[in-house]
C-alpha cells in the first residue's frame, strides 16, 4: 500500500521524534567538541517537543481527540525558551574554557575529576 | 490514480529532511558543517509542528530555535573552530558503541510508537476544516485563563490553578538571570599561555 495515500497519525510524528532523541544521544555520546555536544542536545530537546506537539494534536489521533489538549503546546513553547537559556550559558561556559585552556576537548576537560 | 494525500506527503518530505540531516549532525566531525546541518534539520522541525496543526509554536521554532539559538551556537563555533577543533575525530571503539546504543534504543522507541492503536492515524476526516490558530488559547494560557478548556473549569481546575501564569513568570526570571549569568561568564579575558607559565 502506497503511504502516501493514506494519513498520518501520532506513531509517525513519534517515530521521527524517536529518530532525533536517538540521533541527538549519539552525537552527545560520540563527539570530542563542547559544541558538538551542545548540538546533540538541542537535537535531544527536538525530539521530545516533536512528541509533546504531536500528542497535542486532535486531528493525528483515530478518536480525533487529543491526549494532551493545548498543554502539550505550552510544555513545547516552554521547553523552546529554556533551550535556548541553556545554549547561552553552555557556550559561555564553553568560551571561557576556551579561553583558559585553550580547547574545547571535552576529554582535557578533566580538572573536576575526584 | 487516486488522489494523492498532500498531508502525508508533506509530512514525509519533512520528516526526511529532519532525520536526514540530524543523522548527518552524528556522521559529520567537521564543526561548521554540523551546525549547518543542525539548522536545516531544526527547520524542517519547524515544518512538522505546522503539519501537527501547532501553527505558533512552529513559528516560535523558527524564531527562537532557528533564529536564535542556532545563531548563538554558529558565534560559539566561530570564535573556537581554529585549526585542530574543527573536525575532530572519534575514535572507531565509541563508533560501535555509539552503534550498539543507537540500534537498541531505536528497535525500542519505534515500534512502542506504533503499539497504541489511538496514535495509529485518523479516520479520513477533513483536517483542514479543523484547523484553528492556537496563538490565541496560547497567550490567554500564559496570562491564566484557558480559553480551551473553559467548559470545564468548576470541576476539573480549580480558580486560579488552571493555567501556565506561574511558570510564565519563572522562565521570564530565569532568561533573565541566565543572560546575566551568561554575559558574565563570557566576559572577554585575556588567555592564561600555558607553555609561558610552565616556564
Amino acid at each position: 500500500m502506497n503511504p502516501l495515500l493514506e494519513p498520518v497519525g501520532v506513531s509517525h510524528f513519534m517515530a521521527v521524534g524517536a529518530l532525533m532523541f536517538v540521533c541527538g544521544v549519539v552525537c552527545m555520546a560520540t563527539k570530542r567538541n563542547a559544541l558538538g555536544v551542545l548540538m546533540g542536545i538541542e537535537l535531544v530537546l527536538n525530539g521530545a517537543n516533536i512528541n509533546f506537539v504531536a500528542l497535542s494534536s486532535s486531528f493525528l489521533s483515530a478518536s480525533g481527540k487529543s491526549g494532551l489538549g493545548l498543554d502539550g503546546q505550552f510544555i513545547a513553547l516552554f521547553v523552546i525558551v529554556l533551550a535556548a537559556a541553556e545554549a547561552a550559558v553552555a557556550l559561555a561556559i564553553t568560551l571561557n574554557f576556551y579561553n583558559n585552556h585553550a580547547t574545547v576537548d571535552v576529554d582535557r576537560a578533566d580538572e573536576l575529576k575526584g | 490514480m487516486e488522489s494523492i494525500n498532500w498531508h502525508s506527503f508533506f509530512f514525509f518530505l519533512f520528516a526526511l529532511v529532519s532525520c536526514g540531516f540530524a543523522v548527518m549532525v552524528v556522521l559529520s566531525s567537521n564543526i561548521v558543517r554540523m551546525a549547518f546541518y543542525l539548522t536545516i534539520s531544526l527547520g524542517a522541525t519547524a515544518g512538522l509542528f505546522f503539519l501537527a496543526g501547532a501553527d505558533f509554536i512552529g513559528a516560535m521554532q523558527l524564531m527562537i530555535y532557528v533564529g536564535g539559538t542556532l545563531v548563538l551556537l554558529v558565534f560559539g563555533v566561530m570564535l573556537t573552530a581554529q585549526g585542530p577543533f574543527v573536525s575532530m575525530k572519534t575514535r572507531g571503539g565509541d563508533w560501535i558503541l555509539a552503534a550498539v546504543l543507537s540500534g537498541s534504543l531505536l528497535a525500542l522507541l519505534v515500534p512502542a510508537a506504533f503499539t497504541v492503536r489511538e496514535w495509529r492515524g485518523p479516520s479520513p476526516v477533513d483536517a483542514v476544516a479543523r484547523m484553528e490558530p492556537t496563538s490565541t488559547p496560547l497567550g490567554m494560557g500564559l496570562l491564566g485563563i484557558r480559553v480551551d478548556k473553559l467548559e470545564d473549569r468548576p470541576e476539573k481546575l480549580k480558580e486560579g490553578m488552571s493555567s501556565y501564569l506561574l511558570p510564565f513568570e519563572i522562565v521570564s526570571v530565569h532568561l533573565l538571570v541566565v543572560l546575566v549569568g551568561a554575559a558574565y561568564l563570557a566576559r572577554t579575558k585575556r588567555r592564561r599561555d600555558v607553555r609561558m607559565e610552565s616556564l
